[in-house]
């Protein structure tokens, strides 16, 4: 194959799945949109079982990154900080750092890697299984009875995450400060001077975008299964990756907004 | 059978887009008839299928459901007029049997909550499966997730069932005893049955008539009653696949 026809089927193959992807994208908005007219037809009970699975099956991991994150951030910035005697800063640092960037990002980081990629191999399983013909067969849209649950679970279980990763954060901070003899009452202090209601709701609602779009992700690539021997693997795989691509893009957009905007 | 069609292929292309499988395809099911698509393996009898159910538009020619062609304006009402089993069953696995056979129930059959819990389980009885009704999919044997899968396919009183490969992966005995059943349901019911299969012993014992498809020549090349085609057909590859069964 010449340079050029090769060059073309790639171009011919990347189209096609920007036009499929644009495609679900516009089947799920349709679909989550006719269910805010007609609520009895969303599958409650699957949001919430998806929801216990994302938020209540994440709880511990999340806490648990979220405290070695404080930890290590304020070990690292303490000693920088002990130089200058201004150790007590660190807890400036980590409200301001956890509340607004790093407690979304990492539990997004987790959400992908443990919801994301379960969205895809569920639903990517359910394609093989020919379930996803079955429903459409039966009348049933599978975007409706299968994504938009997922994704309701998932925007739903980031804030909840994000809330406690970045606790855990501040107590694994806290725990560095206390031995390097900053009182915890001013290290709390410092914590709450910092902690604006604005920098709190924001890092909530970005961590509710990056739910929003690991559970995009995950059950598109879960929707393009192929029926072959390693077809849910990929898409478990591509569901990961692609959260990754997507969280790195939105939060730099946000950063971008919130620098032009002064925010 | 002298009944009036169901369903109506007329000149039907059959495959992918940019993959002819079968074409000019013609030939109508009637009303209550058990009417099997039958041929080699990659013959194209499961693309007709899916065509018939709605799954992949047709390339060429018309194909009528109940008199409605498949459309974006027709697809609910055919969705109701049709039940399907595939090959594998495709019950939803975090669901137990009988939330297999309530799911159609519950959107669409407008019944409480009772009534349809009833049907569920009347529907799960005629296949011999009552006492499955809070096992899971992954709980029970092949056999009895294809009973479930046609459980569901029936509940909400469809005027076709259509069956994949119902008696593939199972035992002889499994086998005969889902001809049967299906047999039965026709008897009870009076439903229409299209089966999709290549097992002679299931062809013989349940089909009033069957079509039958050729990979090479991409045609459909004989149409009608199963013994009659076994005995009379002029055609080598219809005379070779029915010898292969001893008939």
């Amino acid at each position: 194959m010449g340079l050029t026809a090769a060059v073309g089927k790639r171009a011919v193959k990347y189209f096609a799945g920007t036009g499929e992807a644009l495609a679900f994208l516009g089947e799920t908005a349709v679909s989550a949109v006719a269910l805010v007219f007609m609520p009895h037809r969303f599958r409650f009970a699957d949001c919430a079982l998806a929801f216990e699975r994302a938020a209540a099956g994440g709880l511990p991991i999340t806490i648990g990154i979220g405290f070695l994150l404080g930890l290590i951030l304020a070990f690292q910035s303490a000693a920088a900080l002990q130089m200058f005697g201004a150790e007590v800063y660190v807890a400036d640092l980590l409200a301001i750092g956890l509340f607004r960037e790093l407690g979304p990002l990492i539990t997004a980081i987790v959400l992908a890697g443990r919801s994301g990629s379960a969205f895809a191999a569920e639903i990517g399983t359910m394609k093989v299984d020919e379930e996803l013909d079955a429903l459409r067969t039966m009348g049933l849209e599978p975007v409706r009875f299968l994504v938009v649950p997922r994704i309701v679970a998932a925007t739903l279980a980031m804030p909840v995450l994000t809330i406690f990763c970045e606790l855990a954060g501040l107590v694994g901070g806290a725990l560095v400060l206390r031995m390097t003899g900053v009182p915890p009452a001013v290290y709390w202090q410092h914590v709450t001077d910092m902690s604006s209601m604005f920098a709190i709701l924001f890092g909530l609602g970005k961590g509710a975008l990056f739910g929003l779009l690991v559970a995009l992700v995950g059950c598109g690539a879960g929707m393009r299964t192929k029926s072959t021997a390693d077809g849910v693997g990929v898409a478990a795989t591509g569901a990961v990756v692609g959260s990754l691509v997507v969280i790195a893009l939105a939060d730099g957009i946000l950063a971008v907004v919130c620098y032009c905007w002064d925010l | 059978m002298d009944g009036e069609n169901i369903i109506e292929l007329r000149g039907v292309d059959a495959g992918y887009p940019g993959a002819v499988i079968l074409r000019d395809v013609s030939f109508s099911v009637k009303k209550g008839e058990i009417f099997i698509l039958l041929g080699g393996s990659g013959c194209g009898k499961s693309t007709i299928m899916k065509h018939m159910i709605g799954l992949n538009p047709v390339l060429a020619g018309s194909l009528a459901v109940a008199g409605l062609e498949w459309s974006a304006k027709t697809r609910a009402a055919l969705c109701r007029k049709i039940g399907v089993m595939f090959q594998s069953g495709a019950l939803f696995g975090s669901m137990t049997c009988l939330e297999n056979v309530l799911l159609p129930l519950e959107e669409f059959a407008g019944l409480g909550f009772k009534a349809r819990t009833a049907k569920a389980l009347a529907l799960l009885d005629a296949v011999g499966l009552a006492d499955a009704a809070r096992k899971l999919p992954a709980e029970i044997s092949g056999g009895m997730r294809k009973r479930v899968a046609i459980a569901r396919a029936m509940a909400l009183d469809p005027e076709v069932v259509f069956l994949d490969e119902p008696s593939a992966g199972l035992d002889p005995i499994t086998a005969n005893q889902l001809d049967e059943l299906i047999l039965s349901l026709r008897a009870a019911r009076g439903m229409t049955f299209v089966v999709v299969t290549h097992e002679l012993p299931s062809i013989f014992k349940i089909a009033d008539r069957c079509a039958m498809f050729d990979k090479a020549r991409q045609a459909m090349i004989a149409l009608g009653e199963p013994r009659a085609l076994a005995e009379s057909s002029e055609d080598p590859f219809v005379k070779k696949f029915f010898s292969r069964g001893g008939a």
